[in-house]
């Protein structure tokens, strides 16, 4: 057992660092430094230059468009883009249908979709929640029946993340409403232009637009656009679940966030010192970093086994809930360091008010987003599947209760 | 030894909940602050001149119903149980209570115009270098003839786009950081040389930074002794924090309300999800901080007439364990709520908005448990 890199990893890191630093477009930095939301154009600039140099998917196997690098270059990876403050990509596509679609889906569907994904051409959006099936997704309604070679869908899907930019949806639908619940879902993936569907906003605590309802009436989808068999769309969706779980921890990121929250804190003033000289502020930074390190090398060692061959298992759920829960408390620091500046609204400002007067600021840059990201991140604990139900996934899965 | 409330207390209580039923249900406060001004004026004469609301904690030789800080925290609570956005705080109980203390003709000439619901005042103590502390100050007021001129920058005023008055600590001798040399006054707000930015809070009201440049003020805008003036704004926070506590216990009661009752209608795998024990305990853990939160506020309540020592130590138990149980009661109520908890359609989560923000409201939890140490646990 050790844990140094070796020279080819340091390589290897280097090599991502000088990417990283050469090729991060310079508008994208300034607007995530000045705390302003992003939109599409921004996750997808980003997207299309990994794209070009072939990184954008790695942990995809290559002949698919992988980068076949080793876990542990993965590891370095991931590490590296979080360190230089890169903007995560959107996993609807990249870590959640592709690797259905690679692992399940006809040669055509491969053929068309994969190509799309990797270059960003096609957004998705990921169809599974509905207003009477959060938790208790195989209790999901949404009816496919078939039709000649379509399928006939009508239901209700809610929280579908990101819809209002969406090309495609990947959707859960009832193709047997006999069977029992789990099997008789089939996996379905749904242009989303088709006549039919409609998108409506919801609009979350911070004020922002990121989570959808989106109906369907009568949308006809073609039966070579299911993944798998019909009514085994549960085992897609499982397998996709996993998948979903081990990105949720989130390390990387969360290392980059207390390095943000240490520079707020020497920034910040409490009497006459930093509040990074506050005994109680800095315990609690403290606190955070080791429970991050503990998550980190659970994750190293979950890791280890994924060097070993074994796939994402039912631990997957702990690094779930450890990891929202750190970065639902780096929220929490960050919101505290900033104090009173965590008040003003900027969402309600005129478009115009926002920075316009320089002489007479409203706080610090990094306060602006500061209470909107810490209502914002609740969701963390709830989505992906919520932490009481990961809690009742080890509960029985891994202690046998 | 009696905790029961009096007769007018409860008929305080009563009235301002039947007409808050009546005037404040969510979507109509929905309605006030997204309006342009934020508020609908009408709520605030109807308190003061259908209720005389405004009056509760003011003597009857001032016009009002005799009462204090319970009254005070009578109110609050309800003005909370709706996430109300009134300017109660700053104009009743800060400025209210500045006023009380130091009594005479600025006394008789104010009092009279807050009960009247004529006065709205906001409280500008707080600046972008000193967090929770009140006497780092560098804002100025500097002697000039029979009045001062003011200077200086005050961050996150809440309520000031509506205030017809500021009350303002600024220095009028030594170092910023000085206990002594530390001023109050109450001033027009519509002074030449005021400047304000004014933007939405992100829980609901309105708030303004606000610059003053070379403000000149008159000599009796002065509350209380020129340079010896903390001791009198420690006291009126004080007041105020407990205030917000009991805020809190409103916003913290309907918290755990709503989700009683939404966990009871939701139902997943068959079951309402309050079957689910996990969730009966944390609910119960709410609970419990609701109650403590209220056992809190009323001994921090009960404390505000002692001497000044054992008046911080009280308030900042009180503050330190509301702040906690906000965090927790507002966090789990999102929590079990599920996608719903995070969406603006809910109260639940403009009530956890405003649960947030008390929590630093005044001071944080870990900035009252420090000064309970230095008080009350000092070698
Ligand atoms: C920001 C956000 C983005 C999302 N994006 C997507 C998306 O893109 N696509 C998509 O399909 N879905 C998405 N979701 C939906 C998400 O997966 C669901 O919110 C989640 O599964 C919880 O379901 P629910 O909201 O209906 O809560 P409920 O299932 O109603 O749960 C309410 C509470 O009860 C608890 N609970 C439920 N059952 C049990 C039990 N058996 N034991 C103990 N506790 C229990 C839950 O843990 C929770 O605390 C998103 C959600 C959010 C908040
Ligand atoms: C120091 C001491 C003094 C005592 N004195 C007396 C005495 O004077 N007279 C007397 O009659 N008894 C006495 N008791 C016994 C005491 O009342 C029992 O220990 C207690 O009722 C728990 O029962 P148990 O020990 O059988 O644990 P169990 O009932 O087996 O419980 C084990 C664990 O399971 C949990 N649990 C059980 N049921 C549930 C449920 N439905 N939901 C969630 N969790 C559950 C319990 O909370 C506990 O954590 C004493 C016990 C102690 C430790």
């Amino acid at each position: 057992m050790d844990m140094e890199f070796s020279p080819e990893d340091l390589a290897f890191q280097k090599e991502v660092r000088e990417f990283i630093a050469e090729n991060y477009p310079a508008e994208l930095r300034g607007k995530q430094d000045e705390g302003d939301e992003l939109g599409k154009e921004d996750f997808l600039a980003w997207h299309r230059i990994l794209y070009k140099k072939g990184w954008v998917a790695p942990a995809w196997p290559v002949e698919y468009g992988g980068t076949g690098w080793t876990p542990t270059q993965r590891f370095i990876f991931s590490e590296e883009t979080a360190r230089a403050d890169c903007i995560r990509l959107m996993p609807f596509g990249l870590a959640m249908v592709g690797p259905v679609i690679y692992t399940f889906g006809t040669p055509e569907q491969k053929a068309h979709f994969l190509p799309r994904i990797l270059s960003g051409e096609d957004w998705w959006c990921q169809g599974y929640s509905e207003p009477g099936a959060g938790s208790d997704l195989a209790s999901l309604r949404t009816a496919a029946v078939r039709d000649g070679d379509d399928y006939i869908v009508n239901g209700q899907k809610t929280w579908t993340t990101m819809a209002q930019h969406a090309d495609w949806g990947f959707f859960l639908v009832r193709t047997d409403k006999d069977a029992k619940q789990q099997e008789g879902i089939s996996f379905l993936l749904v242009d989303m232009k088709s006549p039919g569907i409609t998108v409506r906003p919801i609009i979350t605590l911070g004020g922002e637009h990121e989570v959808n309802e989106v109906w369907l009436e009568d949308v006809r989808v073609p039966q070579s656009q299911r993944v798998y068999e019909e009514n085994k769309g549960w085992t897609c969706a499982k397998f996709l679940l996993a998948h979903e779980r081990t990105g949720i921890a989130g390390v990387a990121s969360s290392k980059r966030g207390i390095e943000k929250v240490k520079e707020i804190a020497r920034t910040e003033l409490d009497g006459d010192k930093p509040l990074f000289a506050n005994p109680f502020f800095k315990r609690k930074l403290a606190e955070l970093e080791i429970d991050l390190t503990a998550l980190e090398f659970t994750e190293l060692r979950s890791l280890a086994g994924a060097n070993a061959g074994k796939g994402p298992g039912p631990e997957s759920s702990l690094l779930k809930i450890k990891g929202s829960e750190i970065q639902q408390r780096l929220t929490e620091l960050t919101l505290e360091a900033v104090g009173h500046y965590g008040a003003p609204y900027f969402r309600g400002f005129g478009a115009n008010d926002l920075g316009g007067d320089n002489e007479h600021p409203i706080g610090p840059d990094y306060a602006h987003r500061a209470a909107p990201t810490y209502f914002n991140m609740r969701k963390t604990t709830i989505y992906g599947g919520s932490n009481e139900i990961q809690r009742n996934i080890i509960a029985k899965m891994v202690l046998g209760l | 030894m009696d905790f029961t409330y009096t007769e007018t207390q409860d008929m305080i209580r009563d009235t301002l909940s039947r007409f808050l039923a009546d005037t404040y249900d969510f979507e109509t406060r929905q309605k006030f602050i997204n309006g342009d001004t934020g508020r609908d004026p009408a709520i605030w004469t109807a308190l003061a001149q259908d209720l005389g609301m405004l009056g509760a904690a003011f003597s009857e030789e001032q016009g009002g119903l005799g009462g204090g800080a319970l009254e005070n925290a009578i109110i609050m609570e309800e003005l909370g149980k709706v996430i109300a956005i009134e300017p109660y705080l700053p104009t009743v109980v800060i400025a209210g209570g500045a006023l009380k203390a130091v009594g005479g003709a600025q006394a008789d000439a104010m009092i009279p115009e807050i009960i009247a619901g004529n006065a709205i005042v906001a409280f500008a103590y707080a600046e972008p270098q000193g967090r929770y502390d009140l006497a780092n100050l560098r804002t100025t007021a500097k002697k000039d003839g029979a009045g001062y001129v003011l200077n200086g920058h005050k961050s996150t005023v809440y309520a000031a786009p509506w205030a017809s008055h500021l009350l303002v600590t600024a220095r009028t001798g030594r170092n910023q950081r000085d206990k002594d040399g530390v001023s109050l006054f109450l001033i027009d707000a519509n002074l030449a040389g005021i400047v304000r930015r004014d933007y939405p809070t992100v829980d609901g009201s309105r708030a303004s930074e606000i610059y003053f440049e070379n403000v000149a003020i008159p000599g009796d805008a002065l509350l209380g002794g020129e340079g010896t003036g903390l001791p009198l704004i420690e006291q009126i926070v004080d007041e105020a924090t407990v205030a917000v506590c009991a805020e809190a216990t409103g916003v913290m009661q309907k918290l755990h309300e709503g989700t009683l009752e939404y966990t009871q209608q939701r139902k997943q795998f068959g079951l309402p999800i309050a079957k689910f024990q996990v969730l009966q305990h944390r609910m119960v853990d709410m609970f419990m901080e609701v109650e403590q939160a209220r056992s809190m506020t009323v001994m921090g309540t009960l404390k505000l007439d002692l001497p000044a020592n054992e008046r911080m130590a009280a308030v900042s138990a009180c503050k330190s364990k509301v702040a906690r149980g906000a965090k927790f009661v507002g966090q789990n109520a999102i929590q079990t709520h599920g996608g719903i908890g995070i969406t603006q359609e809910l109260a639940i989560g403009h009530y956890f908005k405003r649960a947030t923000m008390i929590e630093g409201q005044f001071g944080s939890a870990d900035y009252h448990l420090d000064r309970y140490e230095r008080i009350a646990l000092a070698d």
